[in-house]
């Protein structure tokens, strides 16, 4: 547990889970596979309450997101209320049921950007991902997306699946008029992880595909930018996960419980607190959750004594639970840690997966099958 | 990249440029990220508001301050600027 000496700095970014509802079914989607548990959601005026609360504390960049937002009704009513607060939003999503009319009465009620989720270069292949059919669609949003005015994002998530369309993929962000492509290798939690096997492509995969975006990337240098997420599987050293735990952002999820990640109620013994009981100045500064890794202390061997621990702050607590089954270990990711055989043994098992054929069909996430795979 | 000085400079519709009280300091907002502005970074890209070329943000900046020689630091910083994207020309 992180003592009082420790300086917290303010929150700087919040992810706005509105709702776990979606009308896509991706299967490597960043909500908790037991996501059909939380009926609750927040009432307009508990949101309203939080935006309040995080922007007094100097939180700027705020992410509007879910499963879909756009699903909720009050969505314009919280874009205006974060415009008036001061806040750089964002709508992070599917292009699903997103119309012309939405796209200005956003745009008029102050939202700053758009982020549109692409699965696929092709229709078949994006359909097939998405679970629902979407493709079309998807690219008309991205027009008039530039057509109001808006700095376009295009987000890409990249795995076994599509990453042969790399190239392909490219030329339709370039087709599109994209401001922004990030270029997602997928992180694998939750649902990714449930179908790691059908997912994770092979090391010889991934440097070619990188290599392919890097010359992209200078190709579109000034005019468009790119973001790519690194695929950790195949580094030796972990993410800076979340720029440090409890320094930098701030995850409200739709039924009010707030999070140091998105993925963090799957830790055991945190005790996330909800809105509903603590202010935002409360919950960042004292909650047992947002203190729990907050500075080295609680650190075990081998990050505890070396020298890289400021660098990346010991990795992804998430996927050190996930994996070695305890949180307060190194991220196995990283090559010193005595459990960095979980990863060769998972890049292994996916490499043999697609080499024999051997594949399972994708598990799709959706009700029946969270239900299924958490026994709810 | 280099400014054309008998063009006006205005600042990108893509980004904002804002006060921010609880960390004392201007920043630029744009999808994904904010970078935080030193002082006399901010004064000059207030100038970029779309209605003076180089030349005169220079001149109304060293009037502002009273005093004189910043042509280079301006030019430079506005270089790096319209290499960003922070600013239009």
């Amino acid at each position: 547990m992180a003592g009082s000496k420790i300086k917290i700095t303010p929150p700087r970014w919040l992810l706005a889970e509105l709702t776990y509802a979606c009308p896509l079914q991706c299967p490597y989607c960043s909500n908790p596979i037991d996501y059909a548990k939380y009926h609750a959601e927040l009432d307009t005026e508990d949101w309203k309450r939080v935006l309040t609360q995080a922007r007094k504390m100097g939180a700027v960049q705020l992410g509007f997101s879910g499963g879909e937002p756009l699903i909720r009704k009050d969505l314009p009513e919280l874009v205006k209320h974060s415009r008036d607060l001061g806040y750089y939003s964002n709508l992070i999503t599917s292009g699903y049921g997103l119309s012309e009319e939405k796209i200005i009465q956003l745009k008029e009620a102050g939202l700053d950007h758009i982020q549109v989720s692409i699965q696929a270069s092709t229709q078949e292949l994006n359909d097939h991902i998405a679970g629902t059919s979407s493709f079309q669609h998807k690219k008309d949003v991205a027009h008039l997306v530039k057509k109001h005015g808006y700095p376009m994002v295009l987000c890409v998530v990249i795995h076994r699946e599509n990453i042969h369309q790399m190239p392909q993929i490219l030329e339709m962000a370039e087709e599109l008029g994209a401001d922004y492509l990030e270029l997602a290798n997928t992180q694998y939690y939750g649902w990714a992880h449930a179908n790691r096997d059908l997912l994770l492509p092979t090391k010889e995969q991934f440097e070619q595909a990188e290599q392919v975006a890097q010359a992209f990337k200078e190709k579109v240098a000034g005019k468009m930018k790119i973001y790519y997420v690194v695929p950790d599987f195949h580094e030796d050293r972990p993410k800076a996960c979340m720029n440090g735990w409890g320094t930098t952002f701030l995850t409200i999820a739709p039924d009010g419980v707030a999070l140091p990640c998105h993925s963090a109620r799957d830790l055991p013994g945190l005790d996330c607190p909800n809105i509903k009981d603590f202010s935002i100045e409360e919950i960042w500064h004292e909650s047992k959750a947002f203190n729990f890794f907050r500075g080295f202390e609680w650190m075990k061997e081998p990050c505890s004594s070396c020298d890289e621990k400021e660098k990346d702050f010991g990795g992804c607590r998430c996927q050190a639970y996930l994996l070695t089954g305890d949180m307060n270990n190194t991220d196995p990711v990283c090559s010193k840690s005595p459990n960095h055989k979980v990863i060769e043994e998972a890049v292994a098992s996916a490499r043999a997966s697609a080499l024999l054929g051997t594949e399972q069909p994708l598990i799709f996430r959706n009700s029946i099958n969270s239900k299924k795979l958490s026994g709810a | 990249m280099n400014i054309n000085p008998d063009l006006i400079l205005k600042f990108s519709p893509m980004h904002r440029l804002q006060w921010e009280e609880v960390q004392q300091k201007d920043v630029i907002l744009y999808p994904e990220g904010m970078v935080e502005l030193n002082q006399s970074s901010a004064e000059i890209l207030k100038m970029c508001d779309g209605t003076r070329n180089l030349a005169q943000i220079v001149d109304d900046l060293e009037q502002k301050f009273a005093t004189s020689g910043l042509q280079n630091d301006i030019t430079a910083f506005l270089e790096v600027a319209l290499k960003n994207g922070w600013i239009q020309n």
